[in-house]
């Protein structure tokens, strides 16, 4: 317990009490998966003032639901984690200030921090035409990702539309619409996919790089292994029915109401990296397509999402056994009694032809004179 | 022992250039035994919980793709015994009435003097280090005997390739890599995790274990000593026993049941080790054949005699064609 004691002076600089602010802390480590230990420590870097990270939070195509639902996390609140954990130099949705004043923190920001800021980017980045579908102060999103990506510590991309595309980039993508990774080539993004992403996996993230900074390990696609290591479909609550073979066949169906598995009508867990399932959104527990018994429909897979048809099934990659066992040994195929009726049928049929057809050649005249005697 | 193309082309040689020699008076077969050494599995139905874990390991282990075939929109892994992609599987016994539950653990039973190491013609089939019947591709011709060699219907054919192999368990002799067998801390003697039997490694109840055999076998007895209630013989009403202490001339597989063995599908194959069986009867038939010989003998004598006793009386004899 010794290690989650602050200085006084320090605790003095955050907003609410010491223990609200510990526990804000671990909760936040508990999200990436590191030693609640640790808490003290990030709460002390982040309680001194200097050390708290700039944030520059960058909108392009999206619809906000990643921030607004980071709006909603209760533990840490975002009051908490604007005020207290970073400090949110640049965003758009939070800003009171606007126009030149927002730009100017904008620079401001960049030149003060160069180097160390966390860029976040939200929303895809059309790339069509030079990219004038999306303009901020005159200035394609292209201009300013690449200027703002170029100083930046660490680059986050948040929801599916800065870590792929998301919907912006659905076909027939008329903005030319892609992520940030790919406009970004060279750089190490990490990648929030979700439609909306989980605010816990961005805290987890953006929290380890201000203690440590470091970042989370990675996989291909640059998402955090704490959070895309598996599938929806290895941890999900309903796991035990598709195991059963408990489908519901239809939505309202009797399975439906009992809570049966969603795979039939279009489940894309088995195919989904995320951990929805583990982690709830803004903790309210079941607040995700399969706790309010809709199927997953794969909002962090770039192949899945807005691609494949809701309700069209996907393929299960690493299948494991069912509910059920094989007996000790194999049922051998048997006949059954109509099989026999109508193989004994067919054979009294043939029987009978055979028999009529050897009468009539018995009964056929004598072929004509001239080819008779020899045989 | 290791065999490869060079070496087995040069024996085959060999052995024909002598058999044309000696005029095929063959070495007698070079029975196999259980090496002070050997590795093996012992399995207590009385701990599996069924939860399959093991099916999917050795699958991960051995790189075997699941078994889709038997699942509607192959959603699931559901081998219904061995197969040709599967080296291990869980099957479950139940009585007519339900009452008598068991379930089974069905892999290569890695035999003292395994029948389809002599059933195999070119050593495709050996029994190596620590005893564990290995598989060499390479040699292999897809002849199958193998298969209707083996008292318990282990190698099974990838009838679905277009180059089939056997496949059966080897007790994940690919993954020792040469790591040092120890004393691991419930005392058996086994390669490190991740080096060792997927199986045995994963099972969460310890329902199969791995170790040297000597290890599996005093265990498995104690057990037995410990709960003779609990544990089974071959039959009904028979006094509970190791399942491969002394079947088939021993395996070092094992097994401990809480039903009857035969219940779950283990043969009784008897003490003596199958190919000795074997041997005895196709040898038994050589010697039966002396019979049929001797009276196709008389009879064609007889035919001859008849014959020529024909042909003395006259050429008319057998005119209607």
């Amino acid at each position: 317990m010794s290690s989650l004691h602050l200085k006084p002076e320090a605790a003095s600089l955050m907003r609410g009490n010491r223990r609200d602010f510990i526990r804000v802390c671990t909760l936040a480590l508990a999200a990436v998966g590191m030693p609640w230990e640790l808490a003290g420590q990030v709460a002390r870097k982040a309680a001194s003032k200097k050390l708290k990270p700039s944030v520059i939070w960058l909108h392009f195509q999206e619809c906000t639901g990643c921030t607004e639902s980071l709006l909603r996390t209760s533990h840490p609140a975002v009051a908490e984690l604007i005020l207290d954990l970073v400090s949110l130099d640049y965003c758009e949705t939070l800003f009171a200030a606007a126009g030149h004043q927002a730009e100017a923190a904008l620079q401001t920001a960049m030149k003060q921090n160069a180097g160390k800021y966390v860029l976040v980017i939200e929303g895809a980045i059309p790339t069509k035409d030079n990219g004038i579908y999306c303009q901020i102060g005159g200035r394609t999103a292209l201009e300013i990702v690449h200027e703002v990506a170029d100083k930046a510590g660490a680059i986050i991309a948040i929801g599916s539309c800065a870590s792929w595309g998301g919907i912006p980039s659905a076909d027939p993508n008329p903005t030319g619409a892609t992520g940030a990774p790919a406009v970004l080539k060279g750089k190490t993004v990490v990648t929030i996919p979700g439609c909306p992403a989980n605010p816990y996996n961005l805290l987890g993230t953006v929290l380890q790089y201000a203690t440590f900074g470091t970042l989370p390990e990675l996989d291909d696609k640059g998402r955090p292994k704490f959070a895309y290591g598996r599938t929806i479909h290895e941890h999900c609550p309903r796991r035990a029915h598709f195991d059963a073979g408990r489908f519901v066949q239809k939505f309202g169906d009797e399975g439906h109401r009992q809570g049966w598995c969603l795979y039939k009508t279009g489940c894309k867990g088995p195919a989904t990296y995320a951990n929805c399932s583990t982690l709830s959104f803004g903790e309210v527990v079941d607040a995700w397509p399969i706790g309010i018994g809709h199927p997953c429909y794969g909002c962090t897979e770039q192949k899945l999402a807005f691609r494949v048809a809701l309700h069209d099934t996907v393929d299960i990659e690493r299948p494991t056994p069912p509910d059920t066992y094989p007996p000790i040994r194999a049922q051998q195929g048997s006949v059954g009694p109509i099989a026999t009726g109508v193989a004994g049928l067919i054979g009294g049929a043939l029987l009978g032809a055979g028999y009529v057809a050897s009468r009539k050649l018995g009964q056929t005249p004598p072929p004509p004179e001239d080819s008779g005697k020899e045989a | 022992m290791s065999l490869d193309r060079r070496k087995l082309l040069k024996t085959v040689a060999a052995a024909g250039a002598a058999a044309a020699v000696s005029g095929g008076t063959s070495e007698a077969r070079v029975r196999g035994t259980i090496p002070p050494d050997a590795l093996g599995l012992m399995y207590d139905t009385t701990k599996c919980i069924g939860c399959k874990s093991c099916v999917v390991a050795c699958r991960e282990a051995n790189f075997k793709k699941p078994d889709r075939t038997n699942a509607p929109g192959g959603i699931w892994d559901t081998p219904m015994d061995l197969n040709g992609q599967t080296k291990n599987v869980i099957k479950l016994y139940k009585s007519a009435d339900g009452q008598e539950r068991s379930y089974f653990k069905a892999q290569c039973m890695h035999c003292a003097d395994p029948a389809c190491v002599n059933a195999c013609m070119i050593g495709a089939l050996q029994k190596r280090e620590h005893g564990i019947v290995t598989y060499v591709p390479a040699l292999c011709s897809g002849c199958r005997y193998c298969q209707m060699a083996c008292p318990f219907n282990i190698p099974k054919f990838e009838w679905t390739s277009l180059a089939p192999l056997m496949v059966k368990c080897e007790l994940c002799a690919h993954r020792a890599k040469g790591a040092a067998l120890a004393v691991d801390t419930d005392g058996f003697t086994r390669y490190p995790k991740g080096n060792g039997s997927a199986c045995a490694e994963v099972c969460p109840r310890r329902a199969v274990i791995s170790g040297k055999r000597d290890e599996l076998l005093a265990e498995a007895k104690r057990r037995i000593a410990a709960n003779p209630d609990r544990y089974r013989g071959y039959r009904e009403g028979d006094p509970p026993r190791v399942f491969g202490e002394h079947d088939a001339g021993g395996t070092q597989v094992l097994y401990l049941s809480h039903v009857p063995l035969e219940k779950l599908g283990l043969p009784d194959v008897g003490t003596e080790a199958v190919p000795e069986t074997q041997q005895t009867i196709q040898q038994g038939i050589y010697k039966g054949f002396i019979g049929p010989i001797a009276l196709y003998g008389l009879l064609g004598l007889a035919v001859f005699r008849a014959r020529r006793s024909q042909k003395e009386e006259g050429p008319d004899g057998g005119g209607d064609a």
